[in-house]
């Protein structure tokens, strides 16, 4: 296997990625327990040194490594969500890791090398990279789910993700064997043209569609592949917890168009059903069995099962909005999650972060600017205008209903008026209970930034979406 | 400036707001929003002053680009029907915050805040001719209102704060799909003068108008999306009831004004009849159900549904009378209810007690409240003289010359009207039994200071001054209608020919 100047010059943001993370992971040896500062703040600047290069590297469309690894906008659009997630997520691990004692080097150089997989996911041209890539975003994730070595929640919570997680891999794996099996090649623009010459076909590979969906299903956490979500959620260190419910996420949404709508979207009669199944089921049971929650992670858990079916809806869509919409709700998405987390982790009472629901009564009486930074991020997520996450169901029922899915789209409206309920609940706790106990908030620099910028990004991506719309329109033009 | 009039009228309010953000002391609290509410009260009249009743055509325009890439206009405008509310908003606006001078005790700058952003979003969804930024404003209100009833409201304020939020939000989730495939049925834009003349297959018209009733009726209330009102009414506080029964009971019967029937004339016309029965059994119904109450605030919650009965008869008569009639109703609704509403306050900060067999010394011990009740009772029963009166009168006229029958019903509604409110005012003013000391009467000076159980004194300087405010529109409307019908007369010609024209076309979705 040949490879040219031009494939190095493609992969450039991962390398830069995967080389600091390894080179991290040296430094991390020689920086002295008490400044493992430093090594965050190493890892920002990769990030930021990968940001830069995807930002001179857009408008070019290409394929590199004979088409495993494409270079387009639709990546860099996704690639920067990454890369959002993955400074936010730093900042706000800061003090959370001197408080749970957990400050370790590692930490960041297993985010990195994680955010390094999603950019490959997010690239793959290939069922195969698209495979490499996803291993490498969830290999890392294990380890950091289970970062709480003396929690025994956060022990079950990773030995379950990593069975889960396996587990789906495997089945996504043997869908990948069926259709290579049936259509002769893992390349994704092969597969497109194999179904069109009529060569691939059959049940075997309807087989192996259907398990492609089961696969990526767990990976969004939807249902009925979720069972894994909230006990990964409650249990994992509450800035992993953000960082898994945006960035992997929004990275198995970008491979997931892929597949379905560049490889698969002739098939589009076989896997619609089984999507639109996955997404009307995800909105039903995410929202209902989030009302009935008492710990605030798993409210968002069930919340992001929610989020998932929605998002999956543009899939559905399969047009180009549908594709901007998913797009552009995975961007609103992760600056309205990313806030909400860092307020969990802001908020103290009794020694133990905002986990409990109940522990927000009373919030807003002594902190009324934190309260009402929360407000906004609760209603953006219950998608109440003029917050972002308005616009992002906006756009995905407009994609929707041009298709002439009607249906779908008043079982999502519905059900977006049954999410509703938990989240005002929480804005009720804060505003209309007396507080029983005294709050103590972290105070952090690095928090503050990353609440300053996602309650400005929610306010704007509301008030004046259009600039972030159609770059998400000319990116899924690209695709 | 006059080319961004209607801007101002309505962000002005917000941006008080902004500004309360950085005041601590509570006393320039509520001056600052006293002086945002009659400085946004003042540039709202300029829109009566200036605005040519000759035509039907949006005046006080203002279009920019906002969302290209869904085709989406910053643009705004007022007509006949739609300036007479922005005005009774901005007005109505300055009694909310009189009402909650001395009501709202703690988190007074919260709550200042919170009705200011209310304003900034009833006077937008008024104003507003892109049907996005129409429901952007709609959706806006739930935040802010939410707010008012479950923070300050009564006993019961969550329940009745998270059923307002979720009714309303369940009835409008589906209008925004029924405003999406407007979009594509009518070649992408949410432009309102453009839908309103594009043609829609009589299918398509039965389902958007359905999906925009639900929203509408919610929020009217009609029979029977009713419940959620009388809860919200009860645990409100005093602003939160007048804007409630001022402004946000008009919102629904304004959407059908300006959306349902001008843009689903086919499907509006065969609905039509459907839609008056539930009208008429709301004018019943919410007056026997006013009959039986004993708390204060129900009861005129319940008269509420009794009226706004009339407007929702008024508008689907499709005739000139019957449309004019439900508009001014509807302008006096809002000035008489939010009167009520403050009287109910006012006695409530009293004597914490909203039940109507508590009072019964009102006439002797507080005289002049006692006569600012009886006018306001009066106008709400449509007493001639009074505002109430010309509304129901031309709602009647408009009912008779569409068909006869209706008026029957309508005259049972008025005959019970007049019961309840008589009642209501018997029992406050001079108690069950009718001796005592009820006698020396209504019309004694000073403040009769017997030694009751409860402090009660009469009203002070400032709630005089919001009342008087208030009586002069209920007999200027009374006695000049005129002046407030000249503003609709051509649009709402044009209403009735909007209606009336047959639109189905065979295309469409």
């Amino acid at each position: 296997m040949f490879f040219s100047a031009a494939d190095i010059f493609a992969v450039l943001p991962e390398m830069v990625i995967s080389g600091m993370a390894c080179l991290l992971l040296l430094v991390d040896l020689a920086v002295p327990q008490r400044k493992k500062g430093l090594v965050a703040l190493l890892s920002v600047i990769s990030v930021l040194a990968a940001a830069f290069l995807t930002f001179s590297l857009t408008g070019v469309d290409t394929k590199a490594f004979s088409g495993t690894f494409v270079l387009d906008d639709y990546s860099a659009f996704f690639k920067l969500i990454f890369y959002i997630v993955t400074v936010f997520t730093i900042f706000i691990s800061l003090r959370y890791l001197k408080t749970e004692e957990i400050n370790m080097g590692e930490y960041y150089v297993l985010m990195l090398f994680s955010l390094s997989g999603m950019m490959v996911m997010a690239s793959g041209g290939d069922l195969l990279t698209i495979y490499l890539g996803l291993e490498l975003t969830a290999l890392p994730i294990y380890a950091l789910v289970g970062f709480l070595q003396h929690d025994r929640k956060s022990n079950e919570a990773a030995m379950k993700y990593v069975i889960l997680g396996a587990f789906s891999s495997a089945i996504l794996l043997y869908g990948i064997s069926l259709i290579y099996g049936t259509a002769g090649t893992t390349d994704l623009a092969a597969i497109a043209e194999a179904i069109r010459s009529g060569k691939a076909g059959g049940t075997l590979f309807v087989v192996g569609i259907i398990m492609l969906v089961a696969g990526f299903g767990f990976k969004i956490a939807g249902f009925p592949f979720h069972m894994w979500a909230p006990d990964a959620y409650e249990g994992a260190p509450t800035p992993i917890t953000a960082f898994m419910s945006a960035g992997p996420k929004a990275a198995a949404f970008a491979a997931i168009m892929r597949v379905f709508l560049e490889a698969l979207y002739p098939a589009y009669g076989s896997w619609e059903l089984a999507i639109a199944a996955v997404a009307v089921g995800s909105m039903v049971v995410g929202n209902i069995t989030a009302i009935m929650q008492t710990s605030l992670k798993r409210m968002l858990a069930y919340s992001s099962i929610g989020h998932a079916g929605y998002a999956l809806l543009g899939v559905v869509a399969g047009t180009e909005e549908g594709i901007a919409g998913v797009m552009f709700y995975m961007l609103v998405y992760t600056f309205m999650n990313l806030g909400i987390f860092a307020m969990i982790i802001m908020m103290r009472r009794d020694g133990a972060n905002g986990d409990q629901i109940s522990h927000w009564a009373g919030f807003a009486k002594s902190n009324k600017v934190a309260a009402l930074v929360m407000l906004v991020f609760l209603f953006s997520l219950a998608g109440i205008p003029p917050t972002a996450g308005f616009m992002a169901k906006f756009y995905v029922f407009m994609a929707l209903i041009h298709k002439g899915m009607i249906g779908l789209a008043v079982v999502a409206a519905l059900m977006s008026a049954v999410a509703a309920y938990f989240y005002i609940r929480v804005v009720m706790l804060m505003y209309m209970r007396e507080p029983e106990k005294e709050f103590s908030l972290v105070r952090s620099w690095g928090i503050y930034c990353v609440l300053a910028v996602a309650l400005a990004a929610v306010v704007v991506l509301g008030i004046y979406p259009d600039y972030f719309v159609s770059l998400a329109n000319r990116a899924a033009f690209s695709l | 400036m006059s080319e961004h009039l209607l801007s101002l009228v309505i962000f002005l309010p917000l941006l008080g707001a902004a500004l309360l953000l950085f005041i601590r002391d509570e006393r320039a609290i509520r001056w600052i929003a006293l002086a945002v509410a009659v400085a946004d009260f003042a540039v709202s009249i300029p829109l009566l002053t200036g605005f040519d009743s000759s035509t039907h055509k949006m005046q006080f325009v203002e279009r920019y680009e906002w969302i290209p890439s869904f085709n989406i206009f910053y643009y705004l405008g007022v007509d006949g029907i739609s300036v007479l509310f922005i005005f009774l908003t901005a007005f109505l606006g300055v009694i909310c915050v009189l009402a909650s001078w001395t009501g709202i005790k703690h988190r007074v700058k919260e709550f200042m805040i919170s009705l200011l952003a209310m304003q900034t979003a009833m006077l937008g969804v008024f104003a507003a001719l892109d049907l996005l930024l129409f429901y952007l404003f709609w959706e806006a209100m739930l935040i802010p209102m939410y707010l008012i009833i479950g923070v300050w409201g009564g006993k019961n304020r969550i329940y009745s704060a998270v059923k307002f939020f979720l009714y309303t939000l369940a009835g409008s989730i589906l209008m925004l799909v029924g405003i999406i495939a407007m979009y594509y049925a009518a070649g992408g834009t949410f432009d309102i003068p453009t839908l309103m003349e594009h043609k829609y297959s009589f299918v398509f018209q039965i389902w958007v108008f359905l999906a925009f009733f639900v929203a509408f009726a919610v929020k009217v209330p009609m029979v029977p999306f009713h419940t959620w009102l009388p809860d919200a009414h009860v645990e409100a506080p005093t602003a939160g009831s007048i804007i409630l029964a001022g402004v946000l009971l008009k919102l629904g019967t304004y959407g059908f004004l300006r959306f349902s029937v001008p843009m689903f004339p086919d499907a509006a016309r065969y609905l039509a009849t459907p839609i008056i029965i539930i009208s008429l059994v709301a004018i019943i119904y919410g007056a026997f159900l006013a009959l039986a109450q004993k708390d204060l605030k129900k009861l005129i919650a319940y008269s509420s549904i009794s009226h706004m009965g009339f407007v929702t008869l008024g508008i689907f008569l499709f005739n000139k009378n019957g449309v004019e009639g439900a508009i001014l109703q509807m302008f006096n609704h809002g000035i008489t209810t939010s009167a009520l509403f403050f009287c109910v306050g006012l006695i409530y900060e009293r004597t914490h007690t909203r039940e109507i067999s508590a009072y019964g010394w009102g006439a002797s011990r507080v005289p002049y409240y006692t006569t600012f009740l009886f006018i306001f009772s009066l106008a709400s029963l449509g007493f001639p003289g009074t505002n109430g009166f010309i509304g129901e009168l031309l709602i009647a006229f408009g009912a008779f010359e569409a068909y006869q029958p209706y008026l029957i019903f309508l005259l049972i509604g008025i005959v019970f009207g007049a019961a309840y409110m008589l009642f209501m005012f018997k029992r406050m003013a001079y108690g069950a039994d009718s001796h005592g000391h009820g006698g020396q009467g209504g019309h004694g000076g000073g403040h009769g200071h017997d030694d009751h159980e409860h402090k009660v004194w009469d009203i002070d300087l400032r709630e005089a001054i919001a009342l008087f405010a208030l009586l002069v529109f209920v007999f200027w409307v009374g006695f000049h209608p005129e002046d407030f019908l000249n503003y609709m007369h051509v649009s709402v010609s044009r209403f009735i020919e909007q209606a009336n024209v047959i639109k189905i076309s065979a295309s469409g979705l």
